[in-house]
């Protein structure tokens, strides 16, 4: 690949909310004083006819963005993912789940990598609250190149949809040339024996670096890219079930009711292995550097590394 | 109003509360007292004010209708039925396993329903929503949304309150179904929204005050709000909880309980004498 690019994710969601615009006049973006922030801003710069401010009220924002979609619009609602998910938890059940509205929500600064604003915006629960609500697809994208894919994909498709985004700018590693994104189908990123390491969003890239140590341990790892979590490619498990018999999942969220979770309900029903969660271990965040807090709350590649083992070592 | 159409008002709106009644009583739950304080709003805007069509519930330039007090399903059901949306034998299938009538509204289920709603204070914000998208793509129907007063203590209502005022919503149409009753007793001793024509003022909307039971007060304040440009439009509609049926007016008890056979008796024989007594 050429040179190196580091991008937010945020930041692909507001260009690729831009091109989405440009081919498409139905598209509408939301947002609730968070434009600056989340990258809708970019959109507002280009169609400011079409860019909504709702103001610091995300819950009416939710539902004018079901009102808005009922009248053959394309509603992207953007808002940091603790308010998104969080505070508008509620509306986003009842008037988008609910009616099976089409409308995408955008939330960005998902996870611990918010940083130095600590606990009260490190939304670890969004995946939770989400995956729990029938009929909603949850896409979590590790990289620009995918991010632009799944705001793409998600505008193409009818009914609601949860686009989680960071806040924190990460490498690419996705060729933008040759990627396919499909919802609900996991990539493959690498094949092993041993192990398979499942990772969502920024995890992506520390499951890419973990598989590396382990090469040099002589432990053979595979590495899938869960871009989406609902509905989760249950063909990919049980595949990596097989195949290695036993999994690590790796995501940036409580360990409870996210992504690992999704996993683990589908080991348990088709092909019982060894599953461990690495991910925040039911805890609230801290003020301080993103890439330090990762660090300190065992979203690594290293802590990656110490559950594989551990997994490999639970095989029957 | 003319006399002549509003006695035809009049006899729509009677056979509603027979229709609430039947649903109530078949379903052995729901909610009688709101959904009679606020029928007689619901028979004006479906058979004199809006633009829709029973055989094409889903034509795209139809004026919407967004009941935010979602509870009251059994009116609008009633309403609908009669409308044409679909049979009013329908209406004894309310709250049963195999219905399209669901305990509140649900635009998946039922024909004529334009938003599923239940959770109070989320419907206006919709309603707005639909204005919005109206104003955007040029077209210019308009949208209506009944809120009860008890819901008016949900903090989401002055979101959109705030919202549809600084947007300039001229064709959204809210009404505050002001019975005075919720679920704990008087409104104003469980936490008073009064008063409540000041507060939308004071939020930048056009506020008309009516009795929510004159067709000529109905009819007047529709036309005024249709014709008001630059501001939504809010209708405080002074009502009776449980309207119609003499034991249920203004008693708290029957916000959400179902007649038993002897009380559904009764109301029917109230209501068909009213009705006997309106075609006569």
């Amino acid at each position: 690949m050429a040179d190196t690019v580091k991008m937010a994710t945020r930041e692909a969601y507001g260009k690729a909310l831009v091109e989405l615009g440009e081919k498409n006049d139905k598209v509408v973006v939301l947002d609730a004083d968070l434009a600056a922030a989340t990258k809708t801003g970019m959109f507002k710069k280009a169609f400011p006819d079409r860019f909504i401010d709702t103001g610091i009220a995300e819950s009416n924002m939710m539902c004018v963005a079901a009102g808005l979609s009922t009248t053959g619009h394309i509603v992207f609602a953007s808002s940091f993912a603790m308010f998104a998910a969080g505070r508008a938890f509620e509306q986003v059940r009842n008037s988008i789940g609910y009616p099976h509205l089409n409308v995408k929500i955008g939330a960005t600064h998902a996870g611990i990598s918010v940083g130095e604003d600590g606990a009260s915006h490190q939304c670890c629960e969004d995946i939770a609250l989400m995956r729990s609500i029938p009929g909603m697809t949850i896409i979590n994208p590790a990289d620009d190149v995918e991010s632009r894919a799944a705001v793409m994909a998600a505008a193409e498709m009818d009914g609601p949809v949860y686009l989680r985004f960071g806040r924190l700018a990460v490498e690419r590693f996705n060729d933008p040339d040759n990627y396919e994104f499909k919802i609900g189908k996991a990539v493959k990123l690498c094949d092993g024996t041993d192990v398979t390491i499942c990772a969502t969003g920024l995890m992506v890239k520390e499951a890419l670096a973990a598989k590396e140590i382990l090469a040099s341990e002589g432990i053979s790892a595979s590495v899938l890219n869960f871009h989406t979590i609902k509905p989760i490619d249950e063909e990919a498990i049980v595949e990596a079930a097989k195949s290695t018999g036993a999994i690590v999942t790796a995501e940036e969220h409580n360990i409870i009711g996210g992504f690992g979770s999704a996993v683990t309900e589908v080991v348990c029903k088709t092909v019982p292995v060894p599953v461990i969660r690495v991910g925040v271990e039911d805890k609230f965040g801290k003020s301080g550097p993103a890439v330090e807090m990762l660090h300190i709350y065992g979203l690594d590649a290293a802590n990656i590394v110490a559950k594989a083992k551990a997994a490999i070592s639970l095989k029957k | 109003m003319d006399a002549v159409v509003k006695k035809q008002l009049k006899i729509k709106a009677c056979n509603a509360r027979i229709g609430i009644i039947e649903g109530v009583y078949n379903a052995k739950s729901g909610h009688p007292g709101g959904s009679l304080s606020c029928v007689d709003i619901l028979t004006y805007l479906y058979f004199h004010q809006m633009n829709v069509d029973p055989k094409n519930p889903q034509w795209e330039d139809r004026d919407r209708f967004v009941l935010s007090k979602g509870h009251c399903a059994p009116a609008l059901y009633a309403v609908l039925a009669l409308k044409g949306f679909f049979p009013v034998e329908d209406l004894k299938t309310l709250r049963k396993p195999d219905s399209y009538l669901q305990g509140h509204p649900s635009m998946r289920y039922t024909p004529g329903v334009d938003m599923s709603t239940g959770s109070l204070g989320q419907g206006i914000s919709v309603a707005c929503g639909m204005a919005l998208g109206g104003k955007l793509s040029g077209k210019s129907f308009r949208v209506y949304s009944i809120l009860g007063d008890g819901e008016i203590q949900e903090g989401q209502v002055w979101e959109a309150a705030m919202y549809a005022a600084a947007k300039g919503l001229d064709n959204l149409c809210a009404v505050v179904d002001l019975n005075g009753l919720q679920i704990d007793g008087k409104i104003a001793d469980v936490n008073s929204p009064y008063p409540v024509p000041e507060k939308f003022k004071a939020f930048g909307w056009n506020v008309i005050e009516i009795c929510a039971h004159s067709f000529d007060e109905i009819d007047a304040a529709f036309k005024q709000a249709s014709e008001f440009k630059g501001k939504p439009s809010v209708i405080i509609a002074n009502s009776v909880k449980g309207k119609g049926v003499s034991f249920m007016e203004n008693e708290v008890s029957w916000h959400g309980a179902a007649p038993n056979t002897e009380q559904y008796e009764q109301a029917m024989s109230e209501l068909k004498a009213q009705l006997a007594e309106l075609e006569a």
